[in-house]
C-alpha cells in the first residue's frame, strides 16, 4: 500500500484518539443515549460506526445504546449511470421513529451518500433529529447542501484522489490513505 | 462475485452463468428484506417503464412481476392479448414496437411459441424478460424455485431434486433443470413415458417412472400442474389414473425413509398432483416460492436495469 502516490494521513494512534473524541462529543450531547439511535452506512460506513459503538460502550459500560447498518444501494442517483454497486445486508431491528439518529459514514464527499441515506431512513420511520458523523471530511467538494455534526478531521483533496479509511480490528493497520485515482491499492 | 449480468436480457436460464444466477440471489436476498418493511418499496427503477404483455393467460407470474415492478418504482403498463389488437391481426413485432413507441424501456412477455422472447429481444432495443414461452423457457420460476430451496436447506449445490410430472409441456421443468445443474445439484425426471421428452438423459437428467422410488431418493420434490391446455392428444388415461400414480398424498410422503421438501410452481391443482395436506403442510414450501418470486424478480429488473444504463 505504500508508494509514491499514496500518503498516509492517519496512523493508528491518532486514529484511535480522533474516535475517541468524537465518541466523548456524542456522550456529551447525548448523554446516557436514551432516545438515540446510532446508523452506520453500508458498506464502509459501517467500520467507524462499529468502532465507535464499540468505544462508547468501553466508555461507559452502563449505558445502552441502540445501533443499526443500513444499506443505501436502492436510494443511489448514480443508478443505472456507473457500476453496479453489489448491496449489502440491512441490520435494522430498531425503531427509528422519534428518535434522535446519528448517521455515521467514513469520508464526507458529495454529500449524495448522506442524501441517499436520508431517503432510506425515512423508509424505516420519521426520526425527529438526523445527525452526521463523517470520520473524514473532504471539504470543498460538495455537491448537495450537506454538512456533518461531528467531524474527525477536514482534509484539502482533489476530484482525482480518493480517500480509503482502514479500520479493521485493534491490532490490524489501521489508518487513513489518500491516493491518487491511478494508483491500485 | 461478478458485479453485473452477463446478459442484456433474460430469456432462458440456459444462457446465464453460475455466477449470474449468484448474483441474482446475492441482490434478491436485500429485495426479500425490502418487501418485509413497513415501507416494501424502494426508488431505484423511479426513471424506468415496463410493460408487462401476456399473450397467455397467467395470475401469479404477472401479479408478481407487477408487484415486483412497483417495489421498485418503476411505471408500469400491462397489456393482454385477449381484447387487443391482436386479435385484429396484428403482428407479435408490430404490437411490441407501437408499445415502445410510447418510451417503454423493458418489456416482460409471456408467449404461447417457444422462441417468442429470443425473436423479440433479436428485433427490439429494450431489455426482455421472457414470462414463458410456450414449452420452453419460465427462467423467472426456476430462479425463484432454486432461490427458495437454497433457502430452505441452506444450499442449492449437491442436494437432490426430483421434477414430477408433465415435463413434455413444463417450461418450468426445462428452466429448472438448467438452474439447478448450473448451481450443482442432482436433478430427476419422473413421470408417465409419455410426459418424459426421449432427450432427458442427454441433458444429465436421471429418468424414473416410479415415483416411490424417485421421492426416496430426493431432497426436494417439485410437483408439476397436468398442463392439460397443451395436450392436443392423450398422454395418459384419465386424471384419475395419472393422480394414484404420480400423486403426492400425506401416506407416500410419511413412509418415506426421510423428510422432504415440497415445492409446486402453481397453480396447483387439488387432488391431481398433490392433495390438500401435503400442499398445506409444514414440508410444503409452496407459499415462501409465491413470496420468493417477487423479490427475485426484484433482483432480475434491477440486474437488468442496471446493463441497460447510460453509463458514461
Amino acid at each position: 500500500m505504500q508508494n509514491g502516490q499514496t500518503k498516509r494521513i492517519f496512523n493508528k494512534e491518532l486514529l484511535s484518539i480522533t474516535i475517541d473524541r468524537l465518541c466523548y462529543q456524542l456522550i456529551e450531547n447525548h448523554n446516557d443515549f436514551k432516545g438515540t439511535v446510532i446508523i452506520g452506512i453500508q458498506s464502509r460506513g459501517v467500520l467507524v460506526s462499529r468502532r465507535i459503538f464499540k468505544r462508547l460502550q468501553e466508555i461507559n459500560p452502563t449505558i445502552n445504546i441502540e445501533y443499526g447498518e443500513l444499506d443505501i444501494s436502492f436510494y443511489r442517483d448514480d443508478f443505472r449511470r456507473r457500476e453496479l454497486i453489489v448491496p449489502s445486508a440491512n441490520k435494522m431491528d430498531i425503531q427509528v421513529e422519534g428518535k434522535v439518529v446519528v448517521l455515521v459514514d467514513d469520508v464526507l464527499y458529495t454529500g449524495r451518500t448522506i442524501r441517499a441515506a436520508l431517503d432510506a431512513l425515512l423508509d424505516f420511520g420519521r426520526p425527529t433529529k438526523v445527525e452526521l458523523l463523517a470520520l473524514i471530511d473532504r471539504k470543498f467538494s460538495r455537491e448537495l447542501p450537506i454538512a456533518a455534526d461531528y467531524i474527525g478531521q477536514s482534509i484539502d483533496t482533489i476530484a482525482s484522489e480518493k480517500v480509503l479509511v482502514q479500520l479493521q480490528s485493534d491490532d490490524g493497520d489501521d489508518g487513513v490513505w489518500i491516493t491518487s485515482s491511478e494508483t491500485k491499492l | 462475485m461478478s458485479q453485473q449480468l452477463s446478459v442484456k436480457h433474460l430469456l432462458g436460464i440456459k444462457d446465464l452463468t453460475k455466477e449470474d444466477i449468484e448474483l441474482i440471489f446475492q441482490t434478491a436476498d436485500n429485495f426479500k428484506e425490502v418487501i418485509n418493511r413497513p415501507i416494501k418499496k424502494v426508488p431505484s427503477l423511479r426513471d424506468i417503464t415496463v410493460a408487462n404483455i401476456f399473450f397467455e393467460n397467467s395470475t401469479r407470474t404477472r401479479l408478481s412481476f407487477e408487484l415486483a415492478e412497483k417495489r421498485l418504482s418503476a411505471d408500469v403498463v400491462n397489456f393482454s392479448a385477449s381484447g387487443s389488437s391482436v386479435s385484429k391481426g396484428e403482428t407479435l413485432i408490430d404490437t411490441v414496437n407501437n408499445i415502445l413507441a410510447m418510451k417503454v424501456d423493458m418489456v416482460v412477455m409471456r408467449h404461447p411459441k417457444p422462441g417468442a422472447a429470443v425473436f423479440l429481444a433479436n428485433h427490439i432495443n429494450a431489455s426482455v424478460i421472457n414470462a414463458g414461452d410456450g414449452t420452453h423457457e419460465h427462467p423467472t420460476q426456476a430462479l425463484l424455485d432454486a432461490f427458495s430451496i437454497r433457502e430452505k436447506l441452506g444450499n442449492v449445490e449437491g442436494k437432490k431434486v426430483v421434477i414430477v410430472g408433465d415435463i413434455l409441456h413444463s417450461r418450468v421443468a426445462l428452466s429448472n433443470i438448467f438452474c439447478l445443474q448450473k448451481l450443482g445439484a442432482e436433478v430427476m425426471v419422473c413421470g408417465p413415458k409419455t410426459l418424459i421428452p426421449k432427450y432427458m438423459q442427454d441433458l444429465g437428467v436421471k429418468v424414473e417412472h416410479d415415483l416411490i422410488k424417485a421421492l426416496n431418493w430426493c431432497d426436494v420434490a417439485n410437483m408439476l400442474r397436468i398442463q392439460l391446455e397443451r395436450q392436443d392428444i392423450k398422454y395418459f388415461p384419465s386424471l384419475r389414473e395419472y393422480s394414484m400414480l404420480y400423486g403426492l398424498n400425506r401416506t407416500i410422503l410419511d413412509g418415506l425413509e426421510k423428510e422432504i421438501v415440497v415445492m409446486h410452481p402453481g397453480p396447483i391443482n387439488r387432488g391431481v398432483e398433490i392433495t390438500s395436506d401435503v400442499a398445506d403442510s409444514k414440508q410444503s414450501i409452496i407459499l415462501d416460492q409465491v413470496e420468493n418470486g417477487v423479490a427475485v424478480r426484484m433482483a432480475v429488473l434491477y440486474l437488468l436495469a442496471q446493463n441497460s444504463g447510460f453509463k458514461q
